[in-house]
């Protein structure tokens, strides 16, 4: 069969996928797979991919290795990395220069760079195959996994690892309704914030009917805001094919004609891949009208955001898709109900869709096996922040944190002791280190304070102080707030005003009580999801780390050493002279001239013309700028 | 300008629902939204100039100023953060002599920030034009600037 003939039949998809498998798996050339998702090419893994091209043509073997250029494997850490097939071998860190030992040793020879391969920094052991290293070996990449195997710009990498099983089960075997029920079954709940149970919302724009009997819609919510989780981008960028697969299986149980994806613009590479894999589906005839030959009509379009934080809300989400400025509306009635133009919609975010083709493959029963009791499947947390190994990570629901953070995570860098993780983003909260034991699964998120909002799990040390870690997220949401409803608007202001007093060391005991009191009220009366939980961040940190707010205003003291305003810096003579020999670098590099000193000799700082930048501190290689 | 923004409209088929996507091609190809260019795009999709301004100062993505030739966006996500991105930010406002939003007295650098690029891993990140800077402190500031001055 021609490579770029459509698809016509469900008969025809079938022997094409067929022909696929069979194609990928008589294919005796090596693979070089390198990951070049955004992380990965702002590592440079795209001079990495010019350079093995070079070098295999150089040794005449340009044509026998099949480089596979993948979007992001994961352990972001080690970009780029590069894993070879059929040795199995994981190389991290891989820079241009190394390609010529690459080829020579592990395509010619067969062996693996012994200085490529990632070292467990605890026990110093070599790991070889990716299946060795402690971060990918308690994960279940059940939906982040597929990534690494297929490029996402071809449609025949994704057939050729069981693509479209999904689609054709679907169609051919269960039917919408039937459909439906593997979903509400397998127990998948939605996995952008709230964990609405996905089968029951299916049900309701299916039994929603359409005024004027026009059509339904679908919407992918990629418009990923929380700051600190980019699980959305990866799936998007590495694996847009399996998104849209499980659009097309929702609009098929839904009875839905057309589907948006809205994604973020500032996810260049996501937009260009499922812009393209939309115009591949629609050449293949897999997407448009009759569909396989089924009678079933269904299109999708990308449209991109412009930069709101609160179009990630659903009711402000439609708004944008419309044209118009995204400010949220009041509920009911909910999108299931009259949602784009008025007409019934379903909304899901990329992660949720991702799950779809997994639970009709795996079946309800398999799939509900994994998880908690209310909780089921994996989810796929960013980790990020002060942790050893950076990256995305799945895990099946229920994992403990310590699990996620000391094992896959391999605990905080620098010997430093781990203080707290933040959760759900700026509608999330903080969880202390006395709870490390938590499982995480929806409901312990929330009881705890917090939520599992998009899953980013932002790690914080000793060195994080919760004080201004809570003025972050307000700062962030008074940015954000659309200032549609006025507790919103005016609350999140009137509560950063209070924080930064606090941390300018202008903070009453009695601004505690009134930010507490602010915090209740934007959370029960602001319209939307955004000013709802916005007060999260203060309440959780106000819970668990209340003395440290309190060392803030009665010791005018951040026990961090973040909130420079209650600094005091100074140099050590000694340190500046035995170890640094006067070196000048402060000096030079103060912007408002309060350093004196001369080369070789110790310096100086003059408290009052001191503006408490701490460029200093963080210029001096010789721990001689101190602070108290 | 009249045909450059032309074109983007026909690309939509003049429909007044696509005017976002309208706005954000036309800020790509001049670097922002002239006021000429709205007036056009109001007139031609029949939208009030009134709300066609009202989506050019809500959504962050847009401005009505010009900018300069390069576009330093220094991201403020959590991640980048806790690793010390206010500081990063900071540097750039001194070293460029501008504040976040604003153009250097040159015309080379506008200093932006943002809310989260998605690369949290590597933080904190800078992105000049389209070049990702991983990893960044108030020490790497400097050569990033030298690198892409002039470029």
């Amino acid at each position: 069969m021609e490579s770029s003939a459509r698809i016509m039949t469900v008969k025809d998809l079938r022997s094409a996928l067929a022909a696929e498998v069979q194609r990928e798996k008589s294919d005796p050339r090596p693979v070089l797979t390198v990951s070049a998702g955004t992380c990965g090419r702002a590592r440079g893994s795209l001079k990495v991919i010019a350079a093995l091209e070079a070098a295999l043509a150089q040794a005449g073997l340009r044509d026998q290795v099949n480089i596979r250029v993948t979007g992001c494997h994961g352990f972001c850490q080690a970009e780029p990395n590069i894993i070879v097939q059929p040795l199995n071998i994981f190389y991290q860190k891989v820079e241009p220069q190394h390609a010529e030992s690459i080829v020579e040793e592990t395509i010619r020879r067969k062996k693996p760079v012994e200085a490529l391969l990632y070292r467990d920094p605890t026990t110093g052991q070599v790991c070889l195959t990716e299946q060795d290293i402690p971060f990918y070996r308690k994960q279940s990449r059940l939906i982040l996994g597929d990534n690494e195997r297929l490029s996402p710009t071809r449609i025949e990498d994704f057939m050729a690892i069981g693509g479209w099983t999904a689609l054709v089960r679907a169609l051919a075997e269960l039917g919408p309704e039937k459909t439906i029920e593997e979903i509400s079954l397998a127990g998948l709940r939605g996995r952008g914030g709230a964990g609405f149970p996905t089968g029951l919302k299916w049900q309701l724009v299916r039994n929603t009917p359409s005024p004027n009997g026009g059509g339904k819609y679908l919407v992918c919510n990629a418009d990923e805001g929380d700051p600190g989780a980019y699980m959305d981008r990866s799936l998007l960028e590495g694996n847009p094919y399996r998104v849209l697969e499980g659009m097309m299986i929702g609009a098929l149980a839904i009875g839905a004609s057309a589907g948006y994806i809205y994604v973020r613009n500032e996810y260049p590479l996501a937009v260009k891949h499922v812009s393209l894999a939309v115009d591949e589906l629609r050449k293949r005839g897999l997407l448009g009208a009759n569909i396989l030959g089924t009678g079933f009509d269904f299109d999708v379009f990308v449209k991109r955001g412009a930069g709101a934080f609160v179009c990630g809300e659903e009711t402000a989400l439609l708004a944008s898709i419309e044209g118009r400025i995204g400010e949220p509306r009041s509920r009911p009635p909910y999108p299931a109900q009259s949602g784009l133009w008025g007409k019934p919609t379903c909304i899901n975010n990329v992660e949720t869709w991702a799950n779809v083709p997994t639970v009709i493959n795996l079946g309800a029963k398999k799939y509900s096996g994994i998880g908690t009791a209310t909780s089921k499947g994996t989810k796929v947390f960013s980790l990020v922040g002060k942790i050893q190994n950076t990256g995305l990570v799945e895990v099946p629901m229920g994992m403990t944190l310590r699990e996620i953070i000391t094992d896959i995570g391999g605990g905080i860098p620098g010997g430093k002791a781990f203080k707290a993780v933040q959760t759900g983003g700026p509608s999330g909260g903080c969880i202390p280190r006395e709870k490390i034991d938590l499982p995480i699964h929806y409901e312990s998120l929330n009881e705890a304070g917090s939520m599992m909002g998009s899953g980013g799990m932002v790690v914080m040390d000793e060195d994080t102080c919760m004080v201004d870690v809570a003025r972050y997220f307000l700062s962030f949401t008074r940015d954000e707030s659309c200032g549609k409803c006025t507790p919103c608007r005016e609350g999140t202001q009137a509560m950063l005003d209070i924080l930064t007093r606090i941390t300018d060391g202008r903070g009453i005991e009695d601004d505690l009580v009134l930010l507490e009191s602010l915090a209740r009220s934007t959370r029960d009366t602001a319209l939307c999801g955004l000013g709802k939980t916005a007060p999260n961040p203060v309440l959780s940190t106000l819970r668990y780390f209340r003395e440290e707010y309190l060392r803030h205003i009665r010791d005018k003291k951040c026990p961090a050493r973040v909130c420079r305003q209650l600094n005091l810096y100074s140099i050590d003579p000694r340190m500046c002279v035995d170890q640094g020999h006067g070196c000048d670098v402060c000096r030079r590099n103060c912007a408002s001239e309060a350093i004196s000193g001369r080369l070789s000799q110790a310096h100086t700082i003059d408290p009052d013309r001191c503006t408490k930048c701490g460029v200093c501190f963080d210029v001096c290689r010789f721990g001689a700028v101190r602070i108290d | 300008m009249d045909d450059q923004v032309k074109e983007v409209l026909s690309g939509y088929q003049r429909d007044p629902g696509a005017v976002i996507a309208v706005l954000q091609d036309v800020q790509e190809r001049f670097g922002y939204l002239p006021r000429p260019a709205l007036s056009l795009i109001s007139r031609e999709l029949a939208i009030p100039l009134s709300r066609v301004l009202s989506l050019a100062t809500f959504y962050r993505a847009f401005s009505l100023k010009p900018r300069g030739r390069h576009l330093v966006t220094v991201c403020l996500g959590t991640a980048c953060h806790v690793r010390g991105g206010p500081k990063v930010l900071e540097e750039f406002e001194r070293k460029l002599g501008a504040k976040a939003g604003e153009t250097t007295a040159d015309g080379q650098f506008t200093l932006e920030t943002v809310a989260c690029l998605g690369c949290c891993a590597i933080g904190p990140v800078v992105v000049v034009d389209t070049d990702y800077h991983d990893q960044t402190s108030i020490r790497k500031v400097e050569g990033i600037i030298k690198q892409h001055r002039d470029k």
